[in-house]
């Protein structure tokens, strides 16, 4: 096989590996510009902050808006909130969602396509609208300033995503494997448990962060049903920072709380980007 | 091991799919019986019933003298093969052939000395770690098949198992199924819709068409006594020839060649007649009933020509011989001999095979 061309040699990069490499680099920077600014900003002093002309990168670090946000304001208290008004309604999206996929996936239900074309249409509907109905159901039921009066709305929100992106993962997932346990002697709940869990697990895990991303970052029903300090959500504690006097907009605040605000998802997708990646590539069946 | 016996099954999902109308059949212990059709005929279906993974619209599975026509799949101590092998993607191989034996909680010695057993029969002892997504075609083939065989069950369930090899492969493993099912009592039902795996593995051969049993028999009576149309021509390759003939006076005419009926027959108006290509032969002295044509197509099978003859004094009957490669046959004019112990008769209504005089 004498045929086939030996690599390049390695210290000559070829042109096109130049091109990408260019081109990834301009796809970085304008997707992480945004967000290197929020964190230079957040890191230099007032003084800085207000200096004409733009001073880019600060000349002196500090940590005094995070600081301040920890220390002057309960932060951490709307961070909590946050971390637990999603999780809540991401688990309970993937409880009713997981199981309701499934039976559209596998199951011969009458009126199977009306039922699909409601979940669709529910996701194209603009959810703004719903919110003064909404709101009169919260006062009717006394859900205002609770946990809850966020996590049904959540929940149902994203449901639909839920249900549509797991019902088509296990439209994929061979029966075979099923039946296969069935007759190895798997009963209903150990075939959930022992086969069908840890294959779905990584679908569970992708449609599980897009419901916490959604609900962590949802604005509106958190302005509106929540006016307690104690119980907002990090959204609503942002837009409602403000500085010590009237006029002055706190900039470092705002941006390290942009920061923190945002760390807990990006901590979240790097957790569990191996299990999402795994999930796309594990060989299941055919050869 | 036990016998396993179908009494009347019927599957209807809707009034107008009927994959399984009516099949009733018992397999003895050592029996390797197939189920060959082509796809859509209910083979599956016939599969899934026995596993118990959907339930007869009718009829009754009966194995060894127990009724499990009710009892859920892992009661009735089955194994199967699927056609997509379906190893759970999760376990590694060790843990997949496991997993039956450890639901039925048994003694952890005792599985490892049966998996022990069949990983050495089928050479599996590298694999045991590995996942199976990091396994080749073949070899998931080979622990498919291991994960049934460590079960030592009533019954051996494989439906298509070496439809998803290479050709090559194929082969091979079929070879190797049949020596690792000679060698064990235990009765399998082995669903293909190819004739060549169904006639080299089968101790019994169960042709099916459109939900209903066409035939039951060896293999070789299969080939050789086809009992109506259908079998005649799904069986065999090439293709047998069927020709539709008029009859007079106890024989059917093709060209100017007088055949002579089965005896037995009361003489029909029209009869469908058939001849295997591998059959038809050129004429030698000693023959009465020439058959004279002209050769209008020519294919070279390797071993064999396979021609297609226009006969003479027909208007436009083609006939497809099968004959040694030594000559170029192209555009010749040929005379042929069909040899009567090789005709087999058919009822133009029915299609049933004419009864006749060999055994
Ligand atoms: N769950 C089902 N619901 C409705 N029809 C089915 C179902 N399973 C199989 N069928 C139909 O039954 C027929 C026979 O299928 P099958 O037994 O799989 O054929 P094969 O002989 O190719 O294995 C097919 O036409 C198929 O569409
Ligand atoms: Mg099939």
């Amino acid at each position: 096989m004498t045929l086939v061309q030996k690599d390049a040699p390695l210290d000559v990069v070829p042109p096109r590996r130049w091109g990408l490499a260019v081109a990834v680099g301009l796809l970085l920077i304008f997707s992480l510009a945004p967000i290197l600014w929020q964190v230079l900003t957040s890191l230099k002093t007032n003084a800085d902050i207000a200096a004409v002309p733009n001073v880019y990168f600060p000349r002196q670090l500090t940590l005094e808006h995070y600081i301040e946000l920890f220390r002057r304001r309960p932060f951490l208290r709307y961070m909590l909130n946050s971390a637990f008004v999603a999780s809540v309604s991401t688990l309970l999206c993937l409880l009713i969602g997981t199981p309701a996929a499934y039976a559209l996936a596998r199951l011969r239900l009458p009126g199977e396509r009306f039922i699909l074309a409601g979940v669709l249409i529910v996701t194209l509907f603009p959810y703004i609208l719903l919110f003064l109905g909404l709101l009169e159901l919260v006062r009717t039921f006394g859900l205002a300033n609770t946990y809850l009066a966020l996590i049904v709305p959540y929940t149902a929100m994203n449901l639909p995503l839920t249900i549509l992106v797991m019902r088509s993962f296990f439209q994929q997932l061979p029966r075979d494997l099923e039946d296969s346990a069935k007759i190895d002697g798997y009963n209903t709940g150990q075939m959930l448990w022992q086969i069908l869990l840890p294959l779905t697990l990584p679908a569970l895990v992708t449609t599980g962060i897009l419901a916490f991303i959604a609900a962590w970052n949802e604005f509106i029903f958190a302005l509106t049903f929540i006016t307690r300090e104690s119980m907002k959500t990090v959204p609503v504690a942002v837009a409602q920072l403000s500085g010590t006097a009237v006029f002055e907009i706190p900039y470092g605040a705002l941006a390290a709380a942009t920061v923190v605000g945002t760390l807990p998802l990006v901590i979240l997708v790097l957790l569990f980007q191996r299990r999402i990646v795994q999930g796309l590539t594990a060989g299941a069946v055919k050869g | 091991m036990a016998k396993l016996e179908l009494r009347n099954l019927n599957k209807t999902y809707t009034p107008r799919v009927v994959p399984l109308k009516e099949l009733s059949l018992n397999v003895e212990n050592g029996e390797f019986l197939t189920l060959l059709g082509p796809s859509g005929c209910g083979k599956s279906t016939t599969l899934r019933l026995i596993a118990g993974l959907e339930q007869p619209t009718r009829g009754e599975v009966r194995i060894g003298d127990r009724n499990v026509t009710h009892q859920p799949p892992g009661q009735r101590n089955i194994a199967m093969v699927f056609q997509s092998y379906a190893l759970y993607p999760h376990m590694t191989v060790y843990e997949n052939i496991a997993s039956g034996l450890k639901l039925r909680r048994m003694a952890s010695a005792e599985i490892q000395q049966r998996i022990g057993e069949v990983s050495q029969f089928l050479g599996l002892g590298e694999l045991m770690q590995r996942k199976p997504g990091q396994l080749s075609g073949g070899q998931r083939q080979r622990v498919a098949l291991a994960r049934a065989l460590v079960r030592r069950p009533d019954v051996f369930l494989l439906d298509e198992p070496l439809s998803n090899l290479d050709a090559l492969l194929r082969e091979q493993v079929r070879a190797e199924l049949k020596q690792i099912f000679a060698a064990q009592p235990t009765p399998v039902v082995y669903v293909t819709h190819d004739q060549t795996e169904a006639m080299t593995l089968s101790t019994r051969v169960a042709v099916l068409n459109d939900g209903f049993l066409q035939q039951l028999d060896s293999p070789k009576r299969i080939y050789v006594r086809p009992a109506n149309r259908f079998v005649a021509s799904f069986i065999g390759s090439p293709q047998m020839n069927l020709l539709h003939l008029k009859c007079e006076g106890g024989f059917a005419q093709l060209g100017r060649c007088k055949l002579p009926l089965p005896s037995q027959v009361t003489v029909p108006p029209e009869v469908i007649f058939g001849i295997r290509p591998e059959h038809v032969r050129l004429v030698r002295p000693e023959d009465q009933q020439v058959l004279q044509g002209r050769v209008v197509l020519v294919e070279n099978l390797g071993m064999s020509d396979l021609l297609t003859v226009q006969v003479e004094g027909t208007q436009g009957t083609l006939l497809r011989a099968l004959l040694p490669p030594d000559q170029s046959w192209s555009g010749k004019q040929i005379s042929l001999a069909l040899p009567p112990e090789a005709l087999h008769w058919f009822d133009v209504q029915t299609g049933d095979r004419l009864p006749d005089a060999l055994p």
